[in-house]
């Protein structure tokens, strides 16, 4: 068999906020590392994100600190997040934010001149550090810009299909060149996945064709667990017309800067159903909502938030119970609409110029639709429904170190779990990137100076490169990958989708059982050069993967909670399902393994802390 | 449903052809929905590069009859651009090497990259390490940052493309290098940071050679980001330019003080006042 060699101390697979993060620390350490990625240097997911990054930096509220944003977290994952990462996430997000613009990121400025913070769903005080809507490209190109110039090798467009081992431990990975088909084995002490989600499993997704869940199944493949898959977040607001643009993503700061969702009456559906451990925060009344968005008072006291901006698992459910009962926007949605919002400023200050406002505030999103929709949305309504954006399931790893229970194996950003429980609030996946990303570069860099190289084993080698070329090489097998990953996703959409039933989801298990078989005999033409049938053929393989782990993990959570709503149970059941996270893992005979485990007790001062934020009450009564 | 006729380029570095492909085009489709499309149906080995369809990453850059232009960017239903009587022809860009289809080599755009010096910021302003930049101080380079690499400008640019000033050797011939309108504003964005002490003057005309460009504007044309690359970007920079290398008294000052003096006395400039509102 034929293939290059490259050795790194440290292997980072993934080059998004997460796996960038990784890759300076780990250089930084002062050893050699190899960074690799599906597509150019730049252009992963992250690049995409819009609304910020949350960190408790207090420039624009005094009153927030990190307390106050662990508590958030916790409350938006609806305590079954990993309590320890939420932690070290909140206390550390403000440094990693400020070493950015230290690395040279222009953020938007408060009147005097500290990085200016954003209101986002969930989070109590304006949090966001942003960039208008454009918060990703300002974080991804800074970090390659910084690193570029620590030493590390950049393997782009190389894409990583099997992970290698020396007897427990991992000792490399084994990957092909995009462009000429040809393999490459990376030898390594440590490797960091930091592959990105899931998306690519659904049919409506904000996602690129990179998130196929290849970390989810590299480490689940090479013996490593992963947690909480049934946890899959919907956002709210995506586009829904024209078809062709389905799924994209229109940013909470949308939300944020004081848009208001409605139904086909007009009606500001929001309002109607306010869950009771958010009413002590939310507005009732229009007009709080919008003194909220300015960050003004309200009849003496601090103005509170509108019900636009809640928890993106509940006002998704919203959107859905809308349309279901008849009163969606023309192409099943609902609307989203800037003006009431500039009216009431008009009303208060009449030189207010709307079109201005909204084109300097939401800039990428007044070039999307106008582009590619043809509204205005200065002037006109949006239609935005669920789209699948996020996945808070992944890699089960320590929280202070990232290793997951592979030695030598670490996994951060949206490939990782833990962080999010049952679901995410916006803003916190790219603060968790840069937390948990330094980190695992940190603690991979040292596992790689404690330990010597392991072993890369030829007949591992030579099994992935027969499996790899037999989607090309062998003649039987007729099918079309691309049907067979469009069934997939319609699969997963209609039945393992936002609500969810029992026998629904059986009936996905058999058919993706059914994939499976078809995907084995999946073909592409004969052709190594950048041949993307091919490469989705091996994509489907992580496809399957990850869409088993999510359908039998939302079968056996038999409660709705975050991300995970059963309609056959509606609500939480947290005497079984509050302390316990899903985990899954590869059996000795090959098959998929469940089982529940219990959420360490979280320590005294932690417990007192969300105490303090909730009047009075522990996590226990809240969750 | 509509159809069209997509003219693709197929092949590779042994030479390629032209080749037709019909599409069914619904409403609000752009470009890349139709070779997504062909892909799936038609030519599942036709290779281009995507993420983000939605202008976001600048993956899908190629010249669409004739036009660089983000596919996914790109609607069927405009006119500017297309005509779905006439086939609509698709090609990569051409002033980078060849690897299949769609997809170029624009490995040389990063090299170019590499060459820039990073970002050096001033010693903190506040004692907890931080700085204070005004919004009117960063509004002017945050129009550069909006950059997302595309290549699309450095297709379009004829130093580039007609006179291949990519710093190698072209039918036995060393060509000097030309950063391109890209890189000039990756430049733009450091030397106007407000926070920068870095001093880049040097490497824009020896290295760089921005003297190379003539101004067309060419670049500035093409760019889906809207930057104004020539007007904010290349022309203050050529003025800066001009300034330190053939103003007399510029000049005197660095033989005297060297360049180190300048980014001393940028260091010690008292920050901007901060405006507030
Ligand atoms: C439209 C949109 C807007 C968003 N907005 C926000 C926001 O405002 N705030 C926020 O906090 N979060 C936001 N998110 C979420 C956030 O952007 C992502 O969760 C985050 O960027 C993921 O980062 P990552 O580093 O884990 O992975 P990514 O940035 O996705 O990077 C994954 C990397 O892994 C590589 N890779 C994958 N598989 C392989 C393989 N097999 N071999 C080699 N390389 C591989 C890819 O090429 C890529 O380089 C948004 C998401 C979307 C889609
Ligand atoms: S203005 Fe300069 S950089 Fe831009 S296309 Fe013309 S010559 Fe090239
Ligand atoms: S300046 Fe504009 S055209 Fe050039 S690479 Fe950046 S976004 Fe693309
Ligand atoms: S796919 Fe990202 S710019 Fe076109």
């Amino acid at each position: 068999m034929d293939y290059e060699t490259h050795e790194h101390d440290v292997l980072v697979i993934g080059a998004g906020g997460a796996g960038l993060r990784a890759a300076i620390e780990a250089s930084a350490a002062g050893v050699s590392v190899g960074l690799v990625c599906k597509s150019l240097l730049g252009k992963a997911h992250t690049v995409m994100a819009e609304g910020g990054i949350a960190a408790a930096l207090a420039n624009v509220d005094r009153r927030d600190s990190w307390q106050v944003h662990f508590a958030d977290t916790m409350r938006g994952g609806q305590y079954v997040n990993n309590w320890r990462m939420a932690q070290i996430h909140a206390q550390e997000a403000p440094d990693r934010v400020r070493e950015l613009e230290a690395w040279g990121a222009v953020f938007d400025r408060t009147p005097d001149g500290r990085i200016l913070q954003r209101n986002f769903g969930g989070h109590k005080f304006p949090r966001l550090a942003h960039v208008g809507d454009r918060t990703g490209l300002e974080m991804i190109r800074t970090l390659q810009d910084h690193g570029i110039h620590l030493g590390m090798s950049v393997y782009m467009e190389c894409t990583i299909i099997r992970l290698l081992k020396d007897g427990d431990r991992v000792s490399g990975a084994f990957g092909y060149w995009r462009d000429r088909g040809r393999f490459v084995v990376f030898q390594a002490k440590a490797v960091v996945l930091a592959t990105g989600g899931i998306g690519k499993a659904y049919k409506i997704t904000s996602n690129s064709w990179e998130y196929t869940g290849d970390g989810h199944s590299l480490a689940y493949h090479a013996g490593a667990e992963l947690i909480d898959m049934e946890f899959v977040q919907f956002h709210p607001t995506g586009m829904v017309w024209p078809p062709s643009v389905r799924g994209i993503l229109v940013t909470e700061g949308v939300r944020g800067e004081g848009g208001c969702l409605r139904n086909s009456e007009g009606k500001r559906f929001m309002f109607d159903e306010i869950p009771e451990s958010y009413k002590a925060q939310t507005a009732d009344n229009e007009e709080e909502g919008f003194l909220y968005v300015l960050a003004e008072k309200y009849q003496g006291r601090d103005a509170r938030r509108p019900p636009e901006l809640l928890t993106r698992d509940h006002v998704a459910r919203c959107i859905v119970r809308e349309v279901k009962q008849g009163r969606g926007s023309p192409h099943g949605g609902v609307f989203l609409e800037l003006d009431s919002f500039a009216r009431w400023m008009k009303g208060r200050n009449p030189s207010f110029n709307a079109a201005e406002h909204w084109k300097k505030k939401l800039p990428s999103m007044y070039h999307q639709f106008k582009e590619l929709g043809n509204v205005d949305i200065t002037r006109q309504p949006m239609e935005v429904g669920p789209t699948t954006h996020y996945v808070m399931g992944g890699v089960r790893v320590d929280a202070d170190t990232q290793m997951s229970c592979v030695p030598g194996l670490f996994a951060c950003g949206e490939c990782a779990a833990g962080i999010n429980g049952a679901n995410r609030l916006g803003g916190n996946s790219l603060s968790d990137l840069l937390v948990l990303g330094k980190r695992a570069g940190e603690f991979a860099a040292k596992y790689a100076k404690e330990h010597s190289a392991g072993q890369v084993h030829a007949d591992q080698v030579e099994e992935a490169a027969r499996w790899a070329l037999s989607f090309i090489d062998e003649p039987q097998g007729d099918e079309n990958p691309y049907k067979v990953q469009a069934d997939l996703q319609e699969t997963m959409q209609d039945l393992v989708g936002i609500v969810r039933r029992e026998d629904e989801m059986l009936r996905a298990l058999d058919i993706i059982g059914q994939l499976w078989e078809r995907a084995r005999k999946a073909r592409a033409p004969i052709n190594r050069e950048y041949n993307p049938g091919w490469h989705t053929c091996m994509d489907l393989y992580n496809l399957l993967t990850v869409a088993e782990a999510i359908t039998r993990s939302a079968l056996e959570r038999k409660e709705s909670r975050g991300g995970q709503f059963r309609d056959d149970y509606p609500h939480k059941d947290t005497p079984r399902f509050g302390k316990v996270n899903g985990v899954v893992w590869k059996g000795p005979d090959g098959r998929m393994q469940f089982r529940w485990e219990p959420i360490p007790e979280m320590p005294a001062e932690l417990k007192e802390i969300i105490r303090e934020q909730n009047q009075g009450k522990l996590p226990e009564e809240l969750m | 449903m509509a159809q069209a006729t997509f003219r693709i380029w197929r092949g590779d570095q042994n030479g390629g052809a032209f080749r037709d492909y019909t599409a069914e085009v619904g409403e609000g489709m752009v470009v890349l929905d139709c070779i997504h499309q062909i892909q799936a149906t038609q030519a599942p080995d036709l290779a281009c590069r995507w993420n983000c369809k939605a202008g976001k990453c600048g993956s899908c850059s190629a010249e669409i009859n004739g036009r660089p232009r983000l596919m996914c960017m790109t609607r069927l239903d405009d006119r500017r651009f297309i005509d779905l009587r006439e086939p609509i022809i698709v090609e990569p860009m051409r002033t980078f090497p060849h690897i299949k289809d769609l997809v170029t080599d624009v490995s040389w755009n990063y090299k170019v990259n590499r060459m820039i010096p990073k970002f050096q910021p001033r010693k903190p302003d506040a004692a907890d390490g931080t700085w204070r930049m005004s919004q009117a101080e960063v509004d002017r380079i945050q129009e550069f940052r909006k950059c997302i690499e595309c290549f699309l400008c450095q297709d379009t640019c004829h130093v580039l493309r007609d006179h291949r000033m990519m710093g190698d050797t072209v039918d036995g011939e060393l060509r000097e290098l030309f950063g391109g309108p890209r890189f000039m504003i990756r430049v733009a964005s450091l030397e106007m940071h407000p926070l920068d002490i870095g001093d880049r003057l040097q490497l824009l005309k020896d290295t760089l050679n921005i003297g190379l460009c003539n101004i067309t504007k060419c670049c500035t044309e093409v760019c889906p980001e809207h930057i104004h690359i020539t007007d904010n970007g290349i022309i203050p920079l050529k003025e800066r330019v001009v300034d330190r290398f053939y103003d007399p008294l510029m000049w005197l000052w660095h033989r005297i003080f060297g360049d180190r003096a300048s980014r001393e006395s940028a260091q010690n400039r008292t920050p901007l006042p901060v405006v507030s509102s």
